[in-house]
């Protein structure tokens, strides 16, 4: 057993040609030097930034105030931070397999088979665990103490853990840029051809280890996020009084707790089978691969609504807030989203209709499917009579809640032909379900995080986003995505199979090349963005908005100054009925002076989380390359400060109240000095976080 | 957050943890929820490797089956530990909440480790017997399976003892502190946990392994 002698040796299986570099010098191919290129990128960049923070001196900062905090809304921005850095490699990799497919026709392009095949696994792994998990668990992370009228989510250390798990994961991700190589198997990594038969490589265990960090940092978010909204509600708010955001952020926080488990287990398990030859998932003596095809989408699919259901809630808040109506049939939307929660356990087995069952099991199966698209039609409906009536303004997010609908739609109705099993029988494995679920997943999860990051942007950071880029943003998002996507159901109608890195079918390439296009707006539509945050920041003078409340809107998180202060709530708020706030303010009662403060006790920072992260990430980079010593400290070093942490004491800090007060007062007196804006000019420099109904309230 | 009028004793959580000065209102009862939560998912992680574990028995491969590799006689022996264990830990549980000295606790604890350590011998004795039999993971996929769920159970057990360990050295550090006893409440959950997989495990592995 040669392979097993490696455990021993200081560097495991690392040798020269785990380096791209080595690589690419020793066969300067055009795919070689590409993946060389990426690997430099990574890490020139690991080089730039730690130069950056040296030169800034910013490395106590960082550790100070961001890493080791436990502040909700620090650890929901970073998390962001982290889905916009995934996102960009991710689209770029999407527009490079875009580039080799419509230039592969009768050629072999740019990009070598391999090569291409680790570009579609890690940007599907990518996506899925390093960005929309992040994404949409950052913005629950900010949003949903503020809603709920709590101080903190229920348990803000293992908050920390879950980001820096999650952190860990993409960092190895990265990783296998630069040393080594990523998964050919897909984002789903079906064996047995990512067992060790197939990938003897390091390959799947990137895969492996990257997605198991992620999910156990999901599970534990999942636990975290139920735990608050149960618990943590401030006096008055029952579940009925929610905003609908928190619903959808609990029916996603239950599916975390039960629908990752399987995930962890598949990965678990395949690893068992890679590392000590056990034999689930093998072709021989007694494996049994469907048993892994199950498991991951048992996982699967109610992942599909972990990732769509916080979408539908910030576009329930944006369109409510936009039209300056209450949501429309609020308790149907409540209803209807747990009713898609408890759905989305019934269906897993639509996504492999073509592997051996009876026709009898896909027909209950397809039936179940279609059947989640009635409590989604409910929630589409209330949406548009939500708007019916109301003070519509098209802003950034609520263009993007638009066109959601509209696109999503569409989405639903190829996934209701998916459905179908004989329809599924023709298309499946073809470039028409990778339009069906990008049809579902754009609009449905990256559209609502967009909208969500650019309403909730003034809240956090005390200046609203630029409006303009924000549309340039929306409409290279919307464009682009029609353009790269429509083509593929036309080319999955016409048989061409998906993950596929040359073609032989002439026909095929004007619409390849139209796909390709649209890639390259979506990726800038990534840029804008990008450029829309730069222009926001160097003007952020004449976009501030102190008071809190740029858009008029109803939520408690909207009654706080923003930024809102690390206690979030100067005094614990009591509610009446749902959209308290909006209420509030109608009644005249906003804005009011305590007639008391109290000290406030908040958690500490802890270096738990980043070093539980790090030593996360060392124990499973010791994995990949079978590094025996470095999986042990990893290991130890992941339990090492949890039980240490549970010997410290003191692990609280009083804010006193005079402090509070202090603040508090600063604050409020700016809400009574600043003049009200009509909220038709909600997005013009004098919008300092007071919007006000047009005109009677303001002209008198 | 708790309406005033139901008053802590209708949302007592085993112990008398809502008055105490040391912790934030309504914070144990939340450390609790979460640990369920907790438990929850841990539960389907078993229930998982159980289902694979029914897919898998009949996957022999022309390796040993269960007949000829699982043994009721240890495993009897193991379960009655195991069951003593929650009942010793049990009787931990009533000491913290009613015995004025750390004394009672501290035995049961001690107690409860001492079982916990002689079920782990009980099993790593039996797996090792079996590999030593040639009956390895490497040669089935009912090997696998079983090497998967059983140790896994054996897993937990051990990372309960350890967390007994620390427990106990808190005792000794901190005496019986708000913290202590709610960590001492989890650890009792997950204890008791442990033994209801294990009964689980008794009757689908080896009562059914044994009459096949």
């Amino acid at each position: 057993m040669n392979e097993d002698g490696h455990w021993l040796t200081l560097l495991g299986r690392l040798d020269l040609h785990a380096f791209p570099l080595v690589r690419a010098w020793e066969d300067p191919t055009v795919s070689e030097l590409i993946g060389a290129f990426a690997g430099a990128l990574v890490v020139v960049g690991a080089v730039g930034l730690v130069a950056l923070l040296t030169w800034k001196r910013w490395w106590r900062p960082l550790f100070r105030d961001w890493l080791t905090s436990l502040d909700h809304k620090k650890i929901g921005i970073m998390y962001v931070v982290l889905a916009g850095v995934m996102l960009s490699r991710a689209l770029v990799e999407a527009v490079l397999m875009r580039a080799q497919q419509s230039l592969a026709v009768d050629a072999p392009g740019i990009v070598a088979p391999e090569h291409f095949a680790q570009l579609f696994s890690t940007h599907g792994t990518i996506m899925i665990f390093f960005m929309a998990m992040p994404f949409l668990t950052g913005l629950i992370n900010y949003v949903v103490p503020l809603q709920i009228g709590a101080r903190d989510v229920a348990f803000p250390l293992l908050n920390s853990i879950s980001l820096m798990l999650t952190a860990g994961g993409a960092g190895l991700v990265m990783l296998s840029l630069a040393v080594g190589e990523f998964s050919t198997g897909g984002w789903s990594g079906y064996p047995p051809y990512t067992g060790k038969a197939f990938q003897p490589g390091v390959g799947p265990d990137y895969w492996i280890w990257a997605v198991t960090l992620a999910s156990l940092g999901t599970t534990l978010s999942g636990i975290n996020i139920a735990a608050t909204i149960y618990k943590k509600r401030c006096p008055g708010l029952h579940l009925t009084r929610m905003p609908l955001f928190c619903w959808t952020s609990l029916c996603t926080a239950i599916l975390m707790i039960f629908a990752t488990p399987p995930l962890t287990v598949a990965t678990a398990l395949l690893a068992l089978d890679r590392y000590l030859d056990f034999h689930f998932f093998t072709n021989d003596l007694g494996g049994n691969m469907m048993n892994y095809v199950n498991l991951f989408w048992l996982f699967g699919h109610p992942e599909v609504y972990i990732l769509i259901l916080p979408a539908f809630g910030v576009f329930s808040e944006v369109i409510s807030a936009f039209s300056s109506k209450e949501l429309y049939g609020y308790k149907s939307l409540a209803a209807a989203t747990m009713a898609i929660g408890v759905l989305s356990f019934t269906v897993w087995l639509h996504h492999f209709f073509t592997m051996g069952q009876s026709a009898s099991v896909n027909a209950a199966f397809g039936i179940a499917t279609m059947t989640i698209s009635i409590p989604t039609g409910v929630k589409i409906y209330n949406w548009i009579w939500t708007m019916f009536r109301g003070e519509v303004r098209f802003t950034a997010p609520m263009l993007f809640a638009l066109a959601f609908i509209v696109t999503f739609v569409l989405g639903g109705l190829t996934g209701i032909m998916l459905a179908i099993p004989p329809i599924d029988y023709v298309v499946h494995n073809t470039v028409f379900l990778v339009a069906h679920f990008h049809n579902m997943l754009i609009p449905g999860l990256l559209y609502g995080m967009i909208a969500g990051y650019m309403y909730w942007f003034p809240k956090a950071f005390g200046f609203r986003l630029s409006e303009v880029w924000g549309k340039v943003a929306f409409a290279c998002w919307v464009s682009g995505f029609y353009l790269a996507f429509m083509p593929l159901y036309v080319l999955g109608l016409g048989g061409m199979a998906r993950r596929s890195q040359a073609l032989f079918e002439p026909d095929y390439r004007p619409w390849l090349i139209v796909a390709a296009c649209g890639a390259v707006l979506l990726l800038s539509g990534l840029v804008s963005l990008f450029v829309q945050l730069f222009v926001s920041v160097r003007d952020r003078d004449a976009n501030r908005v102190p008071v809190g409340d740029p858009w008029d809107a109803r939520g408690l998180e909207w009654s706080v100054a923003a930024p809102p202060p690390e206690y979030n709530f100067a005094t614990i708020p009591r509610v009446d009925r749902l959209d308290p706030f909006y209420w509030r303010k109608e009644r005249g009662e906003a804005y009011r002076t305590p007639s008391r403060y109290e000290d406030i006790v908040m958690p500490k920072e802890s270096w738990v989380g980043p070093l539980v992260g790090l030593a996360a990430a060392a124990c499973a980079f010791g994995l990949v390359w079978h590094i025996g010593w470095l999986s042990l400290v990893g290991f130890l070093g992941i339990w090492i400060p949890v039980v240490a942490r549970s010997f410290v004491r003191d692990i609280h800090r009083t804010i006193p109240a005079a402090e509070v007060e202090a603040a508090e007062r600063l604050w409020l007196e700016r809400a009574h000095r600043v003049r009200p804006v009509p909220r038709e000019r909600e997005t013009e420099p004098a919008n300092l976080g007071l919007a006000r109904p047009f005109p009677s309230e303001v002209t008198a | 957050m708790i309406a005033p009028a139901q008053g802590p004793q209708l949302r007592h959580v085993g112990l008398n943890l809502l008055d105490s000065d040391e912790m934030e209102p309504g914070e144990a009862a939340t450390g609790l929820y979460g640990f369920w939560l907790f438990l929850m998912s841990d539960a389907i992680l078993f229930a998982l490797l159980f289902a694979i574990y029914g897919t898998q028995v009949a996957a022999t491969a022309g390796a040993p089956g269960p007949q000829e590799t699982l043994k009721l006689g240890p495993t009897f022996i193991e379960t009655l530990i195991l069951l003593t264990s929650s009942l010793t830990f049990g009787l931990a549980a009533i000491a913290l909440k009613y015995d004025k000295g750390r004394r009672g606790l501290v035995l049961w604890l001690c107690v409860t480790l001492a079982l916990g350590i002689a079920f782990l011998g009980f099993e790593l004795s039996d797996l090792r017997t079996m590999i030593s039999d040639g009956a390895t993971p490497n040669r089935s996929g009912f090997l696998s399976a079983f090497f998967a769920l059983v140790p896994t159970h054996g897993l937990h057990v051990a990372a309960g003892c350890l967390w007994i360990g620390v427990m106990l050295t808190q005792i000794a550090v901190f005496g019986t502190d708000a913290r202590v006893k709610l960590n001492l409440l989890k650890l009792g959950l997950f204890w008791h946990l442990l033994d209801i997989v294990w009964i689980a495990i008794f009757s689908v592995v080896y009562l059914q392994g044994a009459s096949a």
